[in-house]
């Protein structure tokens, strides 16, 4: 079977061609196949899945559809709470933990009929960008097996290259869902900061952690956004706001390159850009100008500052959130008659977590130390509000920014796990969006002379999905990437 | 030289609110533990706390109560530190934005002087469970329901000079909060728990000495006894020629001594920030004014309308103001009987002793009924407590009671002269002496017609009717 999209499954299900029980079936049939050795998934929820895709075949077949995603199969980041299914969130912390509640993410995909397949693999509470620092093994990427599939929605992404999903929601506090999208050749989008509820999904940094689909096309991007946006009283950071109505716009397709502009950071493009990417990446901007999109030279200039505004404030809430993983109510925990409460914390955490995650749990704890704050926490939410106007006085004269998802193409597994730094600064240019609370989406448009996807990234105004989507939609057109590993 | 002490308090005190600060769980006292915990009150993974606006009207009405400014930005900081009863690793509380700052309260000080104390702020805070040593020798229970209890902190600048004032602004305060309806101040139950922070100098000096801070005191007489040993224990160091140390002592209600806890090396270093699962809590002038004209009645006001209005004495006033369920009792009672000096004396002899406990049923309006047929002399006063102790449990209605056990008092003089001659008549001899001059036999008359009337002889017109009959004047 040819990678199917969200939307020709629907549309099969519509013509009678298929049913979600046979759909799911092979689905299920191609991740017994290949997965062993792909690692995209945690966990499977091979019965209920089955299930609950026979009995959406009888919906199906009477004409009664939910909603678009009805009876289509979908996988989960492990970072999302399912009520008496595993979560482990990538750690050796929670490889035990069994939720007892739902989160609203799966509540609404459940809701619109969605079949969830399972729970796809990730970095260790979504801390690393390559998918090697989950406690169950590295995810390989589909297109080169050699290769990292990104990270931290790494799982998700290679099992949407990989066709052993139809889409996955993934979470992004940094790049974690653009950039794998962009390593696996697939479409990622990061909504606006508190366009998706975050309750039930497990927090890394609060104040940046956004839920947001991996899937094959920017249509499929604004179907799931309209399903899972909308506000939750559950969640205090939700935007204020119904669902989006995104799709609907998107098919009416009143709209074209010349009512656009797009604005390049050419200043953030120097050293660090990969050569191939860089050709690449200025045959994109000429096609697009071909077409009618405007291009514009625009200035970021504190945008430089965003990996080290990030590394302080994301390290610094991850610090916080991460502190009742204690292993007293729950978790990885070790009983142990002469050891002193001090002790088993310090044990339960040292062994309970890897190393990446201990790494800026201490950057964290440093940075919110008295005598510290000022200088580290402080002046990060300062460059933050900083970059938060860079943006503002950019999109007063464009109505999108323009880069390429990843400086790098895919690299190779183990080539960066003893370099941190190095590992931090290959989300340089999808910070920006987080910090500046931005809606942003990755979509392929060309492969490397080693057969590897690079995708583009378009950021667009706070909450104005629609137009970011609109716009998305052309340069997919435009670009036609119909490449399959 | 002599010394003065410079001491400040810290007041945390349970917010009536039927739900926890950031979940729906209730917050019912002496439940079976863990059975008032919700996902977000065990800190579970993925969970996001919502802020409770009952609490915040609550607090707000707790900062205009002590004369605070309500600030109309304020928010919500992590404070971290490791302990099994906080399931979060971090208590939410507020920090450097608190809800209400620069407030302050009145109180008289031993020489009937007015002193001002003024409040530096109040700030809202969720509690932390308990744990539980007793149950097992080989583990320590922990008990979450009362984790995200919503707690108010109400902290005062180093105004207070004395463990006396610190006590009599503890009252005060205690008072407002009960009559405010903003706590129960249940210190029993530890819903109302103060720290003190102590330090003395030498008279005249302006520097601050080196303070101690006395933690989680929980009564009045605690709070003073713990006060007064810090203060005799930094002026003895300090003649001695020691220096007092900065560090948190703790009290030792047993021996009334402070100990030391920790000093301010080993003090925990919270890591405040600000909780970004929160928003700024954003406060309307239309909400905070609302809260405003809510307010029915100062407690001052209360105070000044029993001294004044109802003419109690300043004795009986402390005892009713010291007990919120008395005031509410004497208040119920007042709307269908103006009698408030009878109702305070009936109160103060006889509800008190029942008010508190769990089968008292009786309503005001029905006490009120008692009251009446006490003053209009209907039933005379043994007649009254024994009514009363028959609908204290069952709230039964006083004017039936009255005629179906006939306490009606017999007030005819016809007929008491008649029982009042036949006593007489049988007791010739004390009737004899008392005509010698024996007065105090008059008693034991009074007795005996009672006990012929069965008790519901008027006393008054008895007494009067036996005078004439011993021509005593």
């Amino acid at each position: 079977m040819k990678r199917m999209s969200i939307e020709s499954v629907a549309k099969g299900f519509r013509n009678k061609e298929f049913l979600p029980s046979e759909i799911t079936k092979i689905l299920l049939k191609n991740i017994k196949k290949i997965d062993s050795e792909l690692n995209t998934y945690i966990s499977l929820f091979e019965e209920s899945a089955l299930k609950n895709a026979i009995l959406f075949d009888d919906d199906i077949n009477k004409g009664n559809y939910k909603s678009l995603i009805h009876g289509v199969p979908i996988s989960l980041k492990d970072i999302f709470l399912v009520k008496d299914e595993l979560c482990t969130c990538g750690s050796r912390m929670l490889s035990n933990y069994i939720s007892n509640y739902n989160s609203t993410v799966y509540e609404k995909l459940q809701y619109s009929g969605a079949v969830i397949l399972g729970k796809n693999n990730m970095d260790e509470f979504a801390m690393g960008s390559s998918t090697e620092t989950s406690f169950y093994g590295p995810t390989l990427n589909p297109w080169n097996k050699d290769k990292v599939p990104g990270g931290s929605s790494g799982g998700s992404a290679a099992a949407v290259s990989a066709g052993l999903t139809i889409a996955s929601i993934g979470t992004d506090t940094g790049g974690s869902i653009r950039q794998p999208a962009s390593f696996c050749g697939i479409v990622g989008f990061k909504p606006s900061y508190g366009r998706i509820s975050r309750f039930g999904m497990i927090a890394f940094s609060s104040s940046l952690d956004q839920a947001g689909p991996l899937v094959t096309s920017v249509n499929d991007a604004a179907i799931l956004l309209d399903i899972l946006s909308g506000f939750d009283s559950k969640d205090s950071t939700s935007v204020n706001l119904p669902s989006t109505q995104c799709y609907k716009v998107l098919k009416k397709g009143k709209f074209a390159p010349n009512n656009f502009t797009l604005g390049v950071p050419f200043e953030l493009l120097g050293d660090g850009l990969d050569e191939e990417i860089r050709k690449n990446f200025e045959m994109l901007i000429k096609s697009l100008t071909n077409v009618g999109f405007k291009i514009k030279n625009i200035s970021l200039p504190n945008a430089q500052f965003a990996v080290a505004t990030y590394y302080i404030i994301a390290p610094s809430e991850a610090s916080s959130n991460l502190s009742r993983y204690d292993g007293v109510r729950y978790g990885f925990s070790e009983d142990s008659e002469d050891s002193t409460l001090e002790e088993f914390y310090i044990n339960n955490r040292s062994k309970g977590f890897g190393d990446e995650v201990k790494r800026r749990i201490m950057l964290g704890t440093y940075s919110l130390s008295s005598g510290y704050y000022d200088a580290y926490y402080l002046k990060a939410i300062k460059i933050k509000n900083m970059i938060i106007n860079d943006f503002n006085n950019a999109f007063k004269g464009v109505d999108c920014v323009l880069t390429p998802t990843s400086p790098e193409l895919p690299f190779d597994i183990g080539e960066k796990r003893n370099d941190p730094l190095k590992m931090y600064l290959s989300d340089i240019l999808t910070i920006p969006a987080n910090l500046a609370e931005l809606p942003s989406i990755s979509i392929p448009f060309a492969l490397s002379m080693t057969n590897l996807p690079i995708g583009l990234q378009l950021t667009g105004n706070k909450l104005d999905e629609e137009k970011l989507l609109k716009i998305s939609s052309l340069i997919e057109k435009e670009v036609s990437f119909d490449k399959e590993p | 030289m002599g010394f003065e002490a410079v001491i400040g308090l810290e007041v945390h005190s349970q917010i009536k609110t039927n739900t926890k600060l950031f979940s729906s769980s209730n917050i019912d006292y002496g439940c079976d533990p863990n059975s008032n915990v919700s996902e977000v009150d065990l800190g579970l993974p993925g969970t996001l706390p919502v802020i409770n606006s009952r609490a915040v009207d609550l607090a707000i009405l707790a900062g205009v109560s002590t004369n605070c400014r309500i600030n109309k930005k304020s928010t919500f900081a992590r404070k971290h530190y490791f302990y099994p009863d906080l399931p979060k690793g971090y208590q939410i509380s507020q920090y450097d934005e608190p809800l209400a700052t620069k407030g302050y309260l009145d109180i008289t000080t031993s020489d009937a002087m007015k002193k001002t104390i003024r409040i530096n702020r109040v700030h809202m805070e969720e509690d932390a469970g308990k744990l539980i040593h007793d149950l097992s020798n080989d583990y320590s229970m922990i008990d979450l329901n009362r984790a995200g209890v919503p707690l108010i902190e109400i902290v005062t600048e180093p105004d207070i000079s004395s463990p006396e004032e610190a006590v009599k602004y503890l009252k005060k305060l205690r008072n407002i909060l009960i009559f405010g309806g903003i706590s129960d101040c249940n210190m029993e139950q530890g819903n109302f728990r103060c720290d003190a922070n102590v330090s003395v100098r030498r008279v005249g000096t302006e520097k601050l000495g080196t303070k101690t801070e006395i933690k989680n005191v929980n009564s009045f007489r605690f709070v003073q006894k713990a006060i007064e040993y810090e203060i005799n224990r930094q002026i003895q160091l300090i003649e001695k020629g020691k220096k007092v140390i900065q560090e948190t002592r703790l009290f030792n209600s047993k021996s009334n001594k402070t100990y030391s806890m920790r000093s301010k090396e080993d003090a925990h270093d919270y890591r405040y920030f600000p909780d970004p699962d929160l928003q700024p809590l954003i406060l309307s002038q239309e909400r905070i004014d609302k809260i405003i004209n809510s307010i029915p009645e100062s407690f001052e006001d209360k105070i000044s309308n029993y001294l004044n209005k109802f003419q109690l004495s300043r004795d009986d006033v402390d005892i009713l103001i010291s007990d919120k369920i008395l005031c509410d009792f004497f208040d119920s009672t007042l709307e269908y009987v103006n009698e408030p000096k009878v109702v305070c004396n009936w109160i103060l002899s006889e509800i008190i002793r029942y008010i508190k406990q769990d089968n008292f049923k009786l309503k005001g309006e029905n006490f009120a009924k008692l009251i009446r047929a006490i003053v209009t002399g209907k039933i005379n006063n043994n007649s009254a407590k024994e009514i009363l102790s028959k609908v204290i449990e069952t709230n039964e209605n006083v004017d039936t009671l009255i005629n179906d056990l006939g306490l009606q008092q017999e007030s005819s003089e016809a007929f008491l002269s008649q029982i009042i001659d036949n006593v007489i008549k049988d007791n010739r001899k004390e009737y004899d002496r008392i005509l010698n001059g024996e007065t105090k036999l008059m008693t034991f008359f009074v007795g005996q017609v009672m006990k012929e009337t069965k008790g519901k002889g008027n006393p008054q017109i008895i007494n009067q009717i036996l005078k004439e009959r011993f021509r005593i004047d």
